[in-house]
């Protein structure tokens, strides 16, 4: 009698992880879902550039400038006879690539700073939010422009540029849950068993504050997109022949009346990733709500 | 109250110290130097400038120098455009700017508390839909990126604006809406959001059952309250708004501040540099201490110790 209660109970609600009921919930959310299909496909269409195109991003026809969409350019072909369809591939590549290791720096730097603030508080804390409270009073493309300047060079740079500008948003987030979580009676059980203070910020409180941080990198991520691309319009971007969407369209910016395609496409490609990343954050925002687990 | 705006301005007053100090010293650290030329100069030129603009001397001297021009009021001298200073420089450009970013700030407003309130008044009919769908594509697409977009459709498609400048009413329409789509569906969601929070509290039903006119319930009562959110974001959305204008001034040709800061990086200028990130730091700094100024003014339950 008493296994087969036991079997009933289990039968009635099944084990679910937060991180499985999260999936679940974004599962069921459809532009979340088409967000993060079209940034996949995307990923793969950048990785995989030269399997779908034939040309390369630098190969230049002189007999085919500023084409009109046709099926042998897909997409026309930019004032230096270059296939626009590859070149928006292979910028993909440049886009994608700075959204990520952007946020590895900004993660780098932001977690263990906004991690120690938030545990060990006091001075210290104090230090680094007066800190923050400056750094918001930067305009922030400003300081990435300046910092480019300095750093010149090309896409790693850039990375560089846009982390040492952006930790500060994601500092401030950790410490905020850190501060939240630290008070609560599963973090002072871990100390009364005697858990170090380290081992307890690894194990207890930064598990615990890692959906909006993952939140946050995926509203992240289409900003240091969109930077890369305003950086590189107004020339100080990654430098050429580096394919970028922002390049494409200064470039294609000066022959606008000619052929508007060129611009068109890429200024397309970033508005779309960009809806794209924010479906899909806030599908993860929704999914990740401890509040709306049943 | 008043020592509360004394506070506030006190340390609005070293965040733009501190700011400065970062930026002249960022600055001085971008490599090369405003006298490099496609053609170089003599260094013996070179030296005799650096000498006359001070740059010979040492980097606390010359941050020094600067802050007490800046006492005056005097923001150096510009580089680049040898016969003006930076300050008059700044002049001619902040009218363009300023138009520009309050153009596009009160229509984000408008727009953005209409659709919003409309939105949740409607919920859950095609209004609503509509206005949600428009805000999350907006709320994500950048000024840049949609200023290129309208450029393409109403410029070289349909003719109907020119492509940039500055002068004329119609040169400043795409711009402004370039600009002002963002935080205008930023600023529907979060109306929408609030309203909805707002009509299910107790003193609009309160309101309603006393049987006061459902225009003075929605406007007394719901408007206000709802408005409240708004206004925290009002700030830091009018700051990135007018940081966003850096890139589409450069579209549009719009001769602004934030076009001169692009020149001033190229340049070199170092003058023309530090005028205008202060000018955008003050920008930001007031824009927050007039938001919580306000803050107090709209919602009478917050108190100022």
């Amino acid at each position: 009698m008493v296994s087969s209660t036991n079997t009933t109970i289990v039968n009635e609600r099944p084990h679910h992880t937060l991180w499985g009921d999260a999936w679940i919930r974004l599962r069921r959310n459809k532009l979340a879902m088409a967000g993060g299909i079209f940034i996949i496909v995307l990923t793969l269409a950048a990785i995989f550039a030269p399997l779908i195109t034939p040309y390369s991003f630098a190969h230049q026809d002189l007999n085919a400038i500023l084409e009109n969409p046709s099926s042998k350019h897909w997409l026309g072909t930019d004032g230096l006879g270059r296939d626009v369809f590859a070149r928006l591939l292979y910028g993909a590549r440049t886009s994608l690539a700075v959204g990520i290791f952007a946020q590895l720096i900004v993660i780098g730097i932001g977690l263990p700073i906004g991690a120690v603030a938030g545990y060990a508080g006091g001075r210290l804390d104090n230090a680094l939010m007066r800190f923050v409270d400056v750094m918001y009073g930067f305009p922030d493309l400003l300081l990435v422009i300046l910092l480019k300047a300095i750093l010149g060079g090309g896409i790693y740079q850039l990375f560089l540029a846009i982390g040492l500008v952006a930790w500060v948003n994601i500092a401030r987030l950790i410490r905020g849950q850190i501060l939240a979580i630290k008070s609560r009676e599963f973090v002072s059980a871990a100390h009364a068993m005697g858990g170090m203070g380290p081992y307890i910020t690894w194990r207890h409180l930064l598990p615990n504050s890692l959906g909006p941080i993952i939140v946050s990198i995926t509203f992240n991520i289409p900003r240091a997109i969109f930077t890369e691309a305003a950086l590189s319009f107004i020339g100080i971007g990654v430098r050429p022949p580096t394919p970028s969407w922002g390049t494409m369209i200064s470039d294609g910016y000066a022959v606008i009346f000619a052929s508007w395609y060129q611009v068109f496409f890429p200024a397309l490609a970033i508005a779309l990733l960009m809806i794209a990343f924010t479906f899909l954050g806030d599908g993860l925002r929704d999914a990740l709500d401890p509040k709306m687990r049943r | 109250m008043t020592r509360f705006v004394i506070r506030r301005v006190l340390w609005l007053i070293l965040v733009l110290l501190v700011v400065s100090f970062i930026t002249f010293s960022l600055m001085h650290l971008v490599p090369g130097g405003p006298w490099d030329r496609d053609k170089q100069l003599a260094p013996q030129v070179v030296a005799a400038l650096n000498a006359k603009y001070g740059l010979d001397k040492p980097f606390y001297v010359q941050y020094g120098n600067f802050l007490l021009g800046l006492l005056h009021g005097d923001l150096g001298i510009s580089y680049s455009y040898q016969d003006r200073s930076v300050t008059q420089i700044l002049m001619q450009g902040f009218p363009k700017t300023a138009v520009l970013g309050t153009t596009a700030f009160i229509l984000a407003l408008l727009v953005g508390i209409t659709f919003g309130m409309a939105a949740a008044l409607r919920q859950n009919t095609w209004i609503d839909y509509v206005c949600v769908m428009f805000s999350t594509i907006f709320a994500s697409v950048p000024g840049f990126v949609l200023g290129i977009l309208l450029i393409i459709v109403f410029s070289v498609i349909l003719h109907w604006f020119p492509t940039g400048g500055w002068g004329s009413p119609s040169q400043i329409v795409m711009p402004a809406i370039a600009l002002a789509a963002l935080p205008a569906a930023f600023m529907a969601r979060i109306t929408r959001a609030s309203t909805l929070e707002t009509m299910r509290q107790d003193y609009v039903r309160t309101a309603r059952s006393k049987g006061l006119l459902e225009r003075v319930v929605l406007i007394r009562h719901i408007l206000r309250n709802s408005l409240i959110p708004v206004v925290t974001i009002a700030g830091p959305e009018f700051a990135a708004l007018v940081t966003g204008s850096v890139i589409v001034e450069t579209i549009f040709s719009i001769p602004g501040i934030g076009r001169l800061f692009v020149q001033g990086i190229f340049a070199r200028d170092y003058g023309l540099i530090m005028g205008t990130v202060l000018f955008y730091a003050f920008v930001i700094a007031i824009a927050n201490l007039v938001v919580d100024i306000l803050y107090g003014v709209i919602d009478p339950r917050i108190r100022y110790e």
